[in-house]
């Protein structure tokens, strides 16, 4: 904890300030650990409060944490006599290879997404596949494509916003409530989501994006509460906390997934298994990611991207040279909403049920830590974040075997957002530009040329 | 009439607690420019914290009438103490690596920490809501009337008395002493107050610590106010104060504590008058439309854009 010895001679390891150090360390955790986890509360047979000592998990805390901290003190005294990095010029080391060959990498990527389910079905069975393509494959893909659409409004224009699950649940519910109330097809209903996301991105974005950085974050949160709120409280309009269930699932150009006579299975004479729809739904789910992204990569060389990437860079300058920051902003705010409408479309027909839970304020803060996790700006690194992230999650609840290690009431479930939030708190320290953090400019003289991270100078607004 | 004075009693009560909390946004904000997303469940963990003391004091004294008092006192210092610690460490491990980074990696880390604490909480305490049996439940009769009395619990009292005098403390610590003085000369420039002399860590430390404190005032006064605490209650009381602290002008003390009180009655009265499911989404309407007209906030300067 305390940064005091850093500034010893490198020569030799003190093994006596490492553990001082270490027993610092040791005092603190067992300050923190005093009441929250020494004492748990549970409700006993009467109904009544009472306290279990829980002084082992106490023990264990300090125990890890001192171990802990006296090696990472004998590391920073291993390091203290080597010089610092230098700052570079360009990008480096395997950040600097991937660049080099990222038309490569993009072919293998895609190749593999294309191939997933195939993979999925190879290694897993028909049985397994449907986890594997659902869990991993869709729920990935939808946090990559609200990524890519954030990106646009954070990563590009360089606005804070908190409130972007608001647009993710306007597309959720104006698919839900129009299918189900007017059958109309999900063909027709996706753009449409899309255009009220965005409609609703550009009524909200009016009156607030002359407001600068932090403040236009909390305007934008209250948004995203306000709608959920509303959602909430307004049960003739969207049935409240009970949510809205049996959406119409999506059909395949009409046919739909179900065991009957006129279904998919049906009709092109295989055997009826519900991954069919689970696949199709895959692969629509990357059609939209890829269109967000072909949109984005597009969009960068229009003037309207450069004017973008300008307004993140420095506003004050985008003014005086003339470029029209309301309405820049305003069209970065609507296309982020309209992707978000789309995902939101996308999310009600796959589950089949939504309610206001889904849109929760934790959802918009998940989507924001993945692009800025990722590296703003850089839709691959928002992609590695959102697979980092959602998949590793994922991951946790397949941790059945730890059972056997920590006894049967242990649920590894319960600590999947517990170590969430700790990994966002560790990669920012780690990387605090996000994993892949170069700049890629749009406009260049004769050759392209990535500049490293350690260059970058972010300009208010 | 009588209504009107007893929904504002209530709010001010209430808005006590949401100013105490925004006292911490405040500062933070103030002092590092950046929001410090996990306060809210700073104040919820104090909340927590209270609660298990609160059972071990009252195990030992019981739960007499005279004796209750004695051991708020005693959990309220407690609960000071060892959520300030928290903070301290949270500021230490979470955002000081981080500071001269650039705009959005502490306020991405703050987001991070409040999702950790959030379920650290309910990982270690159960999902369940925790309640202890109320306290302190007489009350004053104010205005005795056929159809409708108003009247002021002591709970309510203890409230508004202990956020009033620890408000006046911390005004002296801020205003009058060199402690304050270099939190001030922080806010104003740090570079410029590093040059002079005054150490910027310690003092962002102090800082951080004394909002913990003033949110483990807070966290005590939920739980003698509502006597039941939950792990998710961090955040929305968190964003409301933080959404009082904007109100009254953000990095401005007596912003916050007007901010506070303003949004405690607003959500009151219209809970009151109007129809009690949105009385949140007044809240965030009011916010919003005091940003858009007025940016910073009642009290706050107006923010000077340098080239």
């Amino acid at each position: 904890m305390a940064t005091a010895t850093t500034a010893k001679p490198a020569a030799g390891i003190d093994l006596k300030a490492a553990l001082k150090e270490a027993g610092f360390a040791a005092l603190v955790t067992l300050g923190l650990c005093i009441p929250i986890i020494a004492w748990g509360t549970r409700q006993n047979m009467d109904n009544v409060l009472v306290l279990d000592p829980r002084w082992d998990a106490v023990a264990w805390a300090v125990a890890i944490v001192f171990v802990g901290r006296f090696l990472v003190a004998l590391r920073q005294q291993q390091k203290a006599g080597s010089k610092k990095p230098p700052i570079r010029l360009l990008p480096h080391g395997t950040l600097a290879f991937f660049q080099r060959h990222s038309r490569l990498f993009s072919v293998f990527g895609l190749g593999f997404l294309a191939a997933f389910p195939a993979i999925a079905i190879g290694l897993a069975g028909w049985g397994g596949a449907l986890k594997w393509v659902d869990n991993f494959g869709v729920q990935i893909l939808i946090y990559v494509m609200l990524g890519w659409g954030l990106n646009i409004v954070v990563g590009l224009a360089g606005l804070l916003d908190l409130g972007y699950v608001a647009f993710y649940a306007v597309g959720a519910y104006s698919y839900a409530l129009l299918a189900k109330n007017f059958g109309l097809s999900f063909w027709i209903l996706l753009p449409m989501a899309g255009i009220l996301a965005a409609f609703w991105g550009m009524l909200l974005g009016f009156p607030v994006l002359r407001l600068r950085g932090d403040y236009l974050a909390i305007v934008t949160l209250a948004f995203g509460e306000i709608i959920r709120l509303v959602l909430i409280n307004w049960t003739e309009f969207s049935n409240g906390y009970a949510g809205i269930s049996g959406i119409p699932r999506p059909t395949f150009f009409g046919i739909p997934f179900t065991a009957a006579d006129n279904g998919f299975a049906a009709v092109f004479g295989l055997e009826f298994s519900p991954l069919y729809r689970t696949i199709f739904l895959y692969y629509l789910i990357l059609c939209l990611a890829l269109l967000t992204a072909f949109v984005t990569l597009r969009l960068r060389r229009l003037p309207v991207g450069r004017a973008w990437e300008a307004l993140r860079e420095d506003e004050i300058a985008c003014r005086s040279l003339g470029i029209n920051t309301t309405s820049t902003k305003l069209t970065a705010f609507a296309l982020g909403a309209m992707f978000g409408g789309f995902a939101g479309a996308f999310f009600s027909a796959r589950q089949g049920f939504i309610s206001p839970e889904s849109f929760t304020f934790m959802e918009s803060a998940v989507i924001l830590a993945i692009v800025v996790l990722g590296g703003m700006g850089s839709l691959w690194g928002v992609a590695i974040a959102a697979i980092v992230m959602i998949g590793g999650t994922e991951l946790l609840r397949e941790l059945e075997w730890m059972k056997a290690i920590f006894g049967a009431d242990f649920d590894p479930t319960k600590y999947r957002m517990l170590i969430f939030g700790f990994a966002m708190v560790v990669i920012m320290i780690w990387k605090p530009r996000g994993l892949i953090s170069t700049r890629e400019p749009t406009a260049f003289l004769k050759e392209k040329k990535q500049i490293s991270a350690d260059l970058v100078q972010e300009g208010h607004g | 009439m009588e209504v009107f004075l007893q929904q504002l009693i209530n709010g001010l009560t209430l808005g006590s607690i949401y100013g105490l909390i925004a006292i911490g946004y405040t500062m933070v904000f103030g002092i590092i420019g950046m929001v410090n997303f996990a306060h809210g469940d700073i104040f919820m963990l104090s909340a927590f914290i209270a609660l298990i003391f609160f059972m071990l004091v009252t195990a030992v004294v019981g739960t007499g009438a005279g004796v209750v008092m004695l051991a708020l006192l005693v959990v309220l210092g407690l609960a000071m103490f060892f959520t300030s610690l928290w903070n301290w460490t949270i500021e230490r491990v979470a955002y000081r690596p981080l500071r001269g980074s650039f705009r959005l990696a502490p306020l991405i880390s703050a987001i991070g920490m409040s999702i950790f604490l959030m379920n650290f909480v309910q990982v270690v305490q159960g999902p369940r809501n925790k309640s202890i049996p109320p306290l302190l439940n007489k009350s004053i009769t104010l205005i005795e009337s056929t159809t409708y009395s108003v009247q002021i619990s002591y709970k309510q009292i203890v409230i508004v008395l202990t956020t009033a005098i620890l408000l006046a403390a911390f005004w002296y610590i801020v205003q009058k002493t060199p402690l304050g003085r270099a939190q001030r000369a922080c806010e104003q420039d740090r570079k410029m107050a590093a040059l002079l002399g005054i150490d910027v860590d310690r003092t962002i430390s102090i800082t951080f610590v004394m909002g913990a404190a003033l949110a483990a005032v807070a966290g005590v006064m939920y739980l003698v106010l509502y006597g039941v605490v939950n792990f998710s209650d961090g955040f929305t009381p968190g964003v409301k104060a933080f959404t009082a602290a904007v109100l009254g002008g953000i990095g401005s003390l007596p912003g916050a504590v007007l901010g506070g009180l303003l949004i405690g009655l607003i959500e009151v009265m219209w809970s009151a008058y109007f129809t009690i499911d949105y009385k949140d989404v007044a809240a965030f309407c009011i916010l919003a439309i005091v940003l858009v007209f007025m940016p910073s906030g009642i009290l706050g300067r107006p923010e000077v854009e340098k080239v």
